[in-house]
């Protein structure tokens, strides 16, 4: 019961320090905004991007072409060889009547078609069509096929895989910089912003801690201010963000039709239900560790100056 | 002798409750601010510390207080060598302490009772108790229609009061009184002389560190001296005289 009265009254001075320090107290948390509201765009086309990007894997995959001769007993076992591989996504079998019948509605005019009768010319080109679930790996599936006894080629697009591969990379690269980098600015100043509670309250740390308090009586209430500065910050990027993102993808898909209508865009509140904990833990995070590190430091400066 | 001092007199049959043992503290190599000191302290007792500046009173405070380790020797308060508290213990160990400033140390944003309370609250005391033990000790120290004065409304002396209210409110076992009169008139520090002593009476032992010479020999108590880090007298009913030596 004590216990819980403390921690109330460390919530209620935390409360009152960061309404005395409003100024800073403000600034903090707008800095933490400014953070969350960069993370929060960068994330959002990150995660788009990701999205997309695993649509556009599921649509590219590799085509294998069988040996002349091989038979349908064959070609199954080698579907259900290459089906086994985890990179694969599923995988189709195309057979010689069904290539023809689609390059016949694709690209023939019907007086052409009329003139090859019942013949097929795609008789040897049954086919498996293989889609990934990584595409990242199409390299090591294409010589896997390769080396299957009764294929005779793999039709496959490199060049799609790494450049798929190379933004993944890159896009790794400069969230975590990015984030390192806002994750810094964000600590200095919550730092500068508990240091300044500190030596407001200096005269009061000294007495309490000449009366006998608890280092956690005398810090709680400025990780109380660092989470409620961390908190505060949050609230306006998320909002902000959840509006904004809506108005975007809606103006994206009107504005350019041609280039965004075949773009998959995730769901707002998909989006948001994935966003909201990464910036809570982000902003409580950085709240909870920068002011326990600067109470704990400037408190013990002030112990040893009674 | 009165009955006063004769209980002083019994008081003595017990272990020192402060105890300094061959201590000495060098801030820098070298140079001592206080060198092998021996103080025994009995519980009840009333002791003067006094000196000139740098002589090395502050120094005891501080080692009292475990914010400094001394460099060489142990101290020992209520039979437990204070050096070795771990710094969780050592908040504990600091409530059993009442301390008063010579510029009395009140939060300005709060009133005589809010001070007085806060003593309290820093230790966790449930409320009940702080309601019952801040008007007691408002009524000890004569300011219980003051309660709700802030700091700046109240003269030199009633600060101090307050001061000694607070450091009393946790029923500490020794006070300890770091010159105490040193920012007040004759008159109000006589005042706060006379209640120092009516609190020892009731049991607590007090220390208090001084410059002044009127109210140490006026007092008749045990004088400590202090010069250049050594203890140069200890005398009970002793006079301020050896300090200026």
């Amino acid at each position: 019961m004590q216990r819980i009265r403390t921690l109330f009254y460390c919530m209620k001075q935390g409360i009152r320090s960061v309404w005395k320090n409003r100024v800073y107290s403000l600034a903090s948390a707008g800095t933490i905004t400014a953070c969350l509201l960069l993370l929060g765009v960068f994330y959002f086309v990150v995660a788009n991007f990701n999205y997309a990007m695993k649509s556009a894997e599921s649509m590219v995959g590799i085509t294998v072409f069988f040996e002349r001769g091989t038979t349908e007993a064959r070609m199954m076992e080698i579907k259900e060889e290459i089906r086994l591989r985890v990179e694969v996504d599923h995988i189709v079998y195309i057979s010689a009547e069904e290539a023809w019948e689609t390059y016949k509605k694709e690209n023939l005019s019907a007086e052409l078609i009329e003139t090859f009768g019942s013949d097929n010319p795609l008789e040897d080109s049954a086919s498996l069509e293989v889609y990934l679930n990584d595409v990242t790996m199409q390299k090591a599936l294409v010589r896997f096929a390769e080396d299957i006894d009764g294929v005779r080629k793999v039709n496959h697009s490199e060049s799609v895989a790494e450049s798929f591969a190379g933004i993944e990379t890159l896009v790794l690269v400069i969230s975590v910089g990015l984030i390192a980098i806002l994750v810094a600015v964000a600590v200095f100043l919550i730092r500068t912003t508990i240091s300044t509670g500190i030596s407001v309250r200096r005269e009061e740390i000294s007495i309490m801690s000449i009366f006998g308090a608890t280092d956690f009586f005398i810090r709680a209430p400025f990780v109380v201010e660092g989470l409620i500065i961390g908190f505060l910050g949050t609230i306006l990027p998320v909002g902000l963000l959840y509006v904004v993102y809506g108005e975007v993808v809606a103006t994206l898909k009107e504005q350019f039709e041609g280039v965004f209508t075949s773009m998959k865009f995730l769901d707002r509140v998909e989006i948001m239900n994935r966003f909201v904990p990464i910036a809570l833990l982000f902003s409580l995070g950085i709240g909870l560790v920068a002011s326990h590190v600067t109470a704990k430091r400037q408190i013990r400066k002030i112990e040893m100056q009674h | 002798m009165t009955e006063y001092d004769i209980q002083r007199e019994m008081s003595k049959i017990e272990a020192p409750v402060i105890l300094f043992e061959n201590v000495s503290k060098e801030y820098q190599k070298g140079v001592a601010a206080i060198e092998n000191i021996n103080i025994s302290i009995y519980k009840g007792e009333f002791v003067f510390i006094v000196g000139s500046s740098g002589s090395g009173k502050s120094t005891l405070i501080r080692l009292l207080m475990k914010e400094i380790l001394p460099s060489k020797g142990k101290v020992f308060v209520a039979g437990r060598e204070i050096g070795r508290l771990r710094r969780r213990q050592v908040s504990k160990y600091r409530r059993s302490i009442g301390v008063v400033f010579q510029d009395f140390r009140l939060l300005k944003d709060r009133n005589v009772f809010e001070n007085v309370a806060f003593a309290q609250r820093v230790v966790e005391a449930p409320i009940r108790e702080i309601k019952r033990q801040v008007p007691k000790m408002l009524s000890l120290v004569g300011l219980t229609d003051k309660y709700k004065a802030y700091p700046g409304e109240l003269s030199g002396g009633q600060q101090q009061r307050v001061a000694l209210a607070r450091a009393l409110v946790n029923n500490p076992v020794i006070l300890l009184a770091d010159e105490p009169t040193g920012n007040l008139d004759p008159k109000n520090s006589w005042e706060i002389m006379t209640l120092l002593e009516e609190i020892n009476k009731r049991g607590t032992t007090v220390v208090v560190v001084t410059h002044n010479q009127e109210i140490v020999d006026r007092m008749q108590k045990r004088v400590i001296t202090l010069k250049n880090g050594r203890v140069i007298s200890d005398e009970e009913k002793g006079r301020y005289k050896y300090a200026k030596n």
